[in-house]
């Protein structure tokens, strides 16, 4: 699903040059549930950031779905990030002045589906993580787990190929942050390619796969056995 | 540019409008208030300008007045400070010989410019008057209103020099009961009977008062004596002529039959009604000017503002805007709609204002009514100058708009997503 092949890149700070990502050979199939870990400055945002087309890099080859990512317009990535990608953010990202279910239907939006087909499938997935009795309420209404519940439903809508997590749970308490590893883990067990990056051992722990940074190289990369969420909920 | 016609597409910027009210009325108001005020200076300057020619209704504007003076220089034998005294054979000299004519009216009066003035008498009341020897061409000229059942002098009274007049409306209150009939009356002017057939209202260009008594112009030599001797004339010239041409072919003409010097200034007076009304025209043109630099130039203000409010809001809407775009809006879409958002705000707004700023014309006419004393008569706004107002402010909303669309679609999504 994944293929990456000696990634590079840096920053410009200044008249200094940053080199955060210092070729990165990595690949994932289809079905995985793979968690990034590394500290703070490791460079596991800027890879999620290029996976999901937000960044370009510098040097190296990207293929999702075996689709060459390069040199795309903004329009293109565009697409691409529509039709590919879901994203679940740190700080959930739901648009304030959007119902759950508007904000859980904007990828739809942009793929141009009917208005009615937008509706219903958005109310599926709200269901699937739980809210639909919450389809009508405001971000401001809900709990930060709702919000992710509602932000992860979004992601799904699209039916992309693979879901970018940042930092899902770092704005949860560990209740409410297994609740939503639960549903991660669910949707993963359906057949969806899953990215999480994190840097909480007990979230890791919860993939099947985990991936550590160091300095912008991989320094390990090993499958785990995976503990389910479900049991803490 | 189909996403214009989709439904989706408005629902989503009147999600966003809606949603943001606090900045979406600002942005109206500023706009609407632009607007406002433009409607209201154009208006009352269409009132002023309304005003202003109401006030020259009643009169040919393309008239002129002659009158004799005395001569400054020396000529032919006469020496300066000669009296000149226009005459009937004068003004058929005049009315033959220039073409430019429409209508040449003598005019006599007494009790002006130190003559005498008419006694009137009606039974145990008299009192003094001015009185006007008139042909009935002088009501073309200077429209007089005239009560119901009366008439103003007509070309019978004036070939049988009969003894009718017409009074002022001051004359018929100071000498008849309320709601009494003057018409038939008969009155006593210097000793001689005569009979009353009209009363006039005084007019706005109010320059004979409403206080004098006009006579058939041949009755009123016979009476004063007068010969052929006249006051004044009373010119209008051609419609397609122009009058100041006009004026100066005349007293050259003048100069010529009384033996005056080319270049006397003195001999002969005159008072041209064209000149002053364009005179006046040039100050209304030159305010309607103003009043359009102004509406526009707030206008421009109005619009700048939204921009402003747009590009503000841009700013705190870059999260937003990067979760779309991490979403899949393309950033073509992503540029519509903050130029549609503008597009709309600019509009309705620039609606409201011309509803409001009509609306105040229209309390404003209403308070007024018909009083003369303020200068401002039925202040409208042109239909097509708020049509061209109106798509130039949807044109200057559209080209206001792409900043802040320009600087939405600049910041990369990441950038946007990492912003706190």
């Amino acid at each position: 699903m994944i293929e990456i092949k000696d990634l590079h890149k840096s920053y410009q700070m200044g008249s200094n040059s940053l080199h955060v990502l210092k070729g990165i050979d990595f690949s994932v199939k289809e079905g995985e549930l793979v968690a990034i870990m590394g500290s703070s400055g490791s460079g596991k945002s800027t890879l999620l950031n290029i996976l999901g087309m937000l960044d370009e890099a510098d040097n190296g080859s990207y293929f999702l779905d075996n689709v060459p990512i390069k040199g795309l317009n903004e329009t293109k990535a565009a697409h691409y990030r529509n039709q590919f990608l879901g994203f679940i953010f740190q700080s959930f990202n739901l648009i304030n002045y959007k119902t759950a279910l508007e904000n859980v239907a904007l990828p739809l939006y942009y793929q141009r589906k009917k208005r009615k087909e937008r509706t219903e499938k958005a109310l599926d997935y709200l269901g699937k993580v739980g809210l639909s009795k919450w389809a009508t309420h405001l971000p401001s209404e809900l709990s930060g787990g709702q919000k992710q519940r509602v932000a992860i439903a979004r992601a799904l809508a699209a039916d992309p190929k693979v879901l970018l997590a940042d930092e899902p749970t770092g704005a949860l308490d560990s209740t409410t942050s297994y609740e939503v590893m639960d549903i991660i883990q669910k949707i993963n067990d359906e057949g969806k390619t899953i990215l999480v990056v994190t840097h909480e051992e007990d979230i890791a722990n919860m993939c099947k796969r985990i991936v550590h940074l160091k300095d912008g190289v991989i320094v390990e990369d090993k499958k785990v056995e995976q503990v389910r969420a479900s049991q803490y909920v | 540019m189909k996403f214009i016609f989709e439904r989706d597409t408005w629902q989503e910027i009147y999600g966003a409008i809606r949603k943001n009210k606090i900045r979406t009325i600002i942005t109206v108001i500023g706009v609407t208030w632009g607007v406002f005020l433009f409607v209201f200076l154009l208006g009352m300057a269409k009132g002023l300008d309304n005003s202003f020619r109401s006030q020259f209704n009643d009169f040919a504007t393309n008239t002129m007045f002659v009158w004799g003076q005395q001569t400054s220089i020396p000529h032919d034998g006469f020496k300066r400070g000669r009296r000149m005294q226009l005459t009937l054979d004068d003004v058929d000299a005049l009315r033959s010989q220039v073409d430019d004519i429409e209508y040449i009216t003598p005019r006599n009066v007494t009790g002006q410019w130190g003559t005498p003035p008419g006694q009137f008498v009606r039974g145990s009341k008299s009192g003094a008057f001015k009185v006007f020897g008139d042909y009935s061409t002088i009501d073309k000229v200077a429209k007089k209103k005239i009560f119901d059942g009366g008439r103003f002098i007509n070309d019978e009274d004036t070939k049988y020099e009969r003894k009718v007049c017409v009074i002022g409306e001051d004359i018929y209150k100071q000498f008849y009961e309320k709601d009494e009939d003057p018409i038939g009356d008969f009155v006593r002017i210097n000793g001689i009977y005569f009979k009353v057939v009209g009363v006039y209202k005084p007019t706005n260009n109010g320059f004979e008062g409403d206080d004098s008594i006009y006579l058939p112009f041949t009755t009123f030599q016979t009476i004063f004596n007068q010969g052929k001797n006249i006051s004044w004339m009373v010119i209008t010239a051609k419609q397609d002529k122009n009058i100041v041409n006009t004026e100066t072919n005349i007293k050259e003409m003048l100069k010529r039959m009384h033996n005056v010097h080319p270049d006397d200034t003195q001999a002969f007076g005159s008072f041209n009604l064209g000149e002053e009304v364009a005179k006046v025209n040039g100050f209304l043109t030159g305010m309607r000017l103003i009043t359009y630099i102004v509406g526009i130039a707030t206008l421009i203000a109005g619009v700048i503002a939204i921009g402003n409010v747009l590009l503000i809001t841009v700013k705190e809407r870059t999260r937003e805007i990067g979760v779309r775009r991490a979403l899949g809006a393309t950033p073509s879409e992503v540029r519509g709609q903050i130029m549609l958002e503008s597009i709309i705000l600019t509009f309705v707004a620039g609606l409201l204002g011309f509803i409001f700023g009509t609306l105040l014309l229209w309390g404003i006419n209403t308070a007024i009514g018909n009083n003369d004393d303020i200068p401002i008569l039925n202040p409208t706004v042109d239909f097509f100058a708020v049509i061209g107002a109106m798509m130039s402010i949807v044109l200057l909303g559209t080209l206001i708009g792409l900043i802040p669309a320009q600087k939405a679609v600049s910041i990369r999504p990441i950038e946007a997503l990492r912003e706190e």
